[in-house]
């Protein structure tokens, strides 16, 4: 083996010397570099750049020799050194007299450059223009959007398979997804639900008082629970927590070759890991979105009884009369599709994920990104559609 | 092997490519009923991509890989999936679901295409765990075990069917020399006594030697295939360098003192 430094006699010693480069005239034609103190990997080593001005000085110069009797420890700084120097001397003709320096060195000089470069090896610097790179983007764009709609139609032909009793799935992960998506979720849906109905009071409170209007708090917080936020709070919250975790295994998986070993039996990734996560999350997120509606009443009424010093008799009645079950209802079927959607995302970048451990990380990203990017956007669309139609 | 034993895998004119790059061309090749085929190479010379093409995890770019007389891609994918349930695979790193113990990842393609019963499909899989000395492991989960039993345990995964071919993805990288030598054993055992055609991807010489009938080389440089046949005889006679370097291991004449990249 080779040795990768030479062990100095006080090779622990706390000061090292100073690595330093100097230039003498062997005789015409040669010139010698004197190499002193310690060259190991670090900065202010001097560099073949220096050699190569005072080649530029020395025309006649025809060959390189060294002198390294003053050489302390060395280590890949001063190899580095070297194979700059070498390549200085291919380019300009100069012949390197390697000679003079440690065995260890020269041997792995050699080393470095027994085998050539590959042609073709190094990858070319991408230097695309502004427009090439705008079109690659579009058409990556156009391509993924190809692909989420093929995603699209798979769920559905399985979802299909599924309704004629064809769809093969073990029922054991469909009951361990559902409860992990279902009543596992509960704490952080308390939690947020509740906080959420909360702010929604004190908010109101503090406008509604100034009208004597306070008992109002209910409806607002009743009205704005029930439609928007127990829905939307739990999509947003279960994207962030299932549709990432969803994405997390099947990338997982995927980098494992399970996937492949799937496919190969005959089984289709679609039907036995996508239909489970989709059916898990449509069955339980309008049953977490009515109990975050009944969080957020609670938090609301929190503030209303002890803020506002409404009675709970009232608070409840003015929310029993403030709030039909027509809200409830927009809440919920918005909360099964935002549901669909946060497995879609989330299986969908789980599939697409490639073959290494950043790559499930960015499939993670990717499926919280997609995921909130829909919910929104749908809920954009159903307060549209809700406005049109007078629900 | 006899050279009129019946042609089980027929490789013609196939192209593998990703996207643009092509990986391999030009390769054509048989494998015969119960050879142990070795399909050999440096690293990055596609192997595991030739695997994939042959398992139907991967479509040519151009060719045809024939099961006896049937082309699996241009099966209908009913057809496709009943040609590839034919077939077991043992991955790189066993590939076993990690949601299931082993016993249930030997039970889930039992459960799926035989009309056993629970009780049997149990037993049956018990019965594959303790052919590949798994025994009593039935209920661990893959993380829980080492490389070599996971290993193990994607065999007897892909011996669930009783496939009448078995493809193997590097078998020995990362085990000892002696797991090594017993998943070789079981290998020889596996062809003589379930009579199945068997494929391995490697480019380990001890097992290289010990059991291949037949194999390919497929060349990184040329990008096609460098030699064919039984691999003692490429090692003694081949007129390609590369290959009997290969198999000799030796090192690049220019590389004095370093040793050949396995």
């Amino acid at each position: 083996m080779v040795q990768l430094t030479a062990a100095p006699p006080n090779r622990f010693a706390a000061e090292q010397r100073a690595p330093r480069l100097s230039f003498s005239e062997l005789d015409a034609g040669t010139l010698l570099l004197g190499l002193t103190g310690d060259w190991k990997l670090k900065a202010g080593l001097p560099t073949p750049a220096e050699v190569g001005k005072r080649l530029e000085t020395a025309a006649r110069v025809r060959r390189l020799a060294f002198d390294a009797a003053q050489l302390g420890a060395w280590g890949s700084g001063l190899l580095a050194f070297l194979v700059g120097v070498q390549d200085l001397c291919k380019t300009r003709n100069i012949q390197m007299d390697p000679g003079a320096l440690p065995e260890g060195s020269r041997r792995l000089l050699k080393l470095a450059t027994a085998v050539p470069e590959r042609a073709g090896a190094r990858r070319a610097a991408d230097r695309s223009d502004f427009l090439t790179l705008v079109g690659n983007e579009s058409l990556a764009q156009w391509r993924s959007g190809g692909q989420m709609l093929e995603f699209l139609g798979a769920a559905l032909g399985s979802f299909g398979r599924l309704l004629v009793g064809k769809a093969r799935f073990r029922r054991s992960d469909l009951l361990e997804i559902v409860f992990e998506c279902g009543a596992a979720a509960l704490p952080i849906v308390t939690l947020i639900a509740f906080l959420v109905g909360l702010i929604l009071a004190f908010v109101g409170a503090v406008q509604l008082q100034q009208f004597g209007a306070q008992i109002y708090v209910a409806n607002l917080v009743g009205i704005a629970m029930a439609r928007e936020m127990g829905a939307l709070m739990t999509a947003i919250i279960m994207s962030g927590r299932t549709g990432a975790a969803f994405a997390a295994q099947l990338g997982t998986m995927q980098v494992n070759e399970e996937i492949d070993a799937l496919t190969t039996f005959g089984l289709s990734s679609m039907e036995f890991l996508v239909l489970p996560r989709m059916i898990a999350l449509i069955l339980m997120m309008p049953l977490l979105c009515i109990y975050a509606d009944l969080m957020g009443i609670l938090g609301g009424a929190l503030v209303g009884i002890g803020m506002l010093k409404l009675t709970v008799a009232e608070y409840v009645n003015q929310t029993i009369n403030g709030v039909g079950l027509t809200d409830f209802a927009v809440g919920i079927a918005k909360s099964s599709v935002f549901g669909v959607l946060v497995a879609i995302a989330g299986c969908l970048r789980g599939i697409q994920c490639g073959r290494s451990a950043s790559a499930v990380g960015l499939a993670a990203t990717s499926a919280v990104v997609t995921g909130i990017v829909f919910i929104i956007s749908t809920d954009g669309i159903f307060a549209v559609l809700t406005n049109v139609l007078g629900i | 092997m006899p050279d009129t034993a019946e042609a089980h895998i027929t490789v013609r004119d196939l192209d593998m490519a990703y996207g643009t790059f092509v990986i391999q061309h030009d390769l054509n090749f048989t494998i015969r009923r119960g050879d142990i085929f070795i399909i050999m190479g440096g690293s990055g010379c596609g192997k595991s991509t030739l695997l994939k093409h042959l398992v139907g995890l991967m479509a040519p770019a151009r060719g045809e890989v024939l099961f006896g007389k049937q082309d699996l891609w241009k099966a209908e994918p009913a057809e496709q999936e009943r040609l590839m349930r034919r077939f077991g695979i043992l991955y790189q790193s066993g590939a076993l679901w990690s949601s299931m113990t082993l016993a249930e990842n030997v039970a889930l393609p039992l459960g799926e295409f035989t009309d056993l019963g629970r009780a049997e499909i149990r037993e049956v899989a018990s019965l594959k765990l303790a052919l590949v000395g798994l025994a009593g492991f039935e209920d661990f989960y893959p993380s829980e075990i080492s490389g070599g039993m996971r290993k193990r345990a994607g065999l007897a995964r892909a011996m669930a069917l009783d496939p009448e071919i078995l493809f193997f993805d590097e078998p020995s990288a990362g085990l000892d020399p002696i797991s090594s030598r017993m998943l070789d054993d079981l290998i020889l055992e596996l062809r003589d006594s379930l009579d199945a055609t068997i494929i391995v991807v490697t480019h380990e010489l001890a097992s290289i030697f010990a059991i291949g009938t037949n194999s390919v080389f497929l060349d990184v440089e040329t990008r096609t295939i460098g030699a064919s046949g039984p691999p003692k005889e490429l090692r003694d006679h081949s007129d390609n360098p590369r290959v009997r370097r290969f198999l000799t291991r030796s090192a690049d004449a220019t590389l004095e003192g370093g040793s050949a990249r396995g």
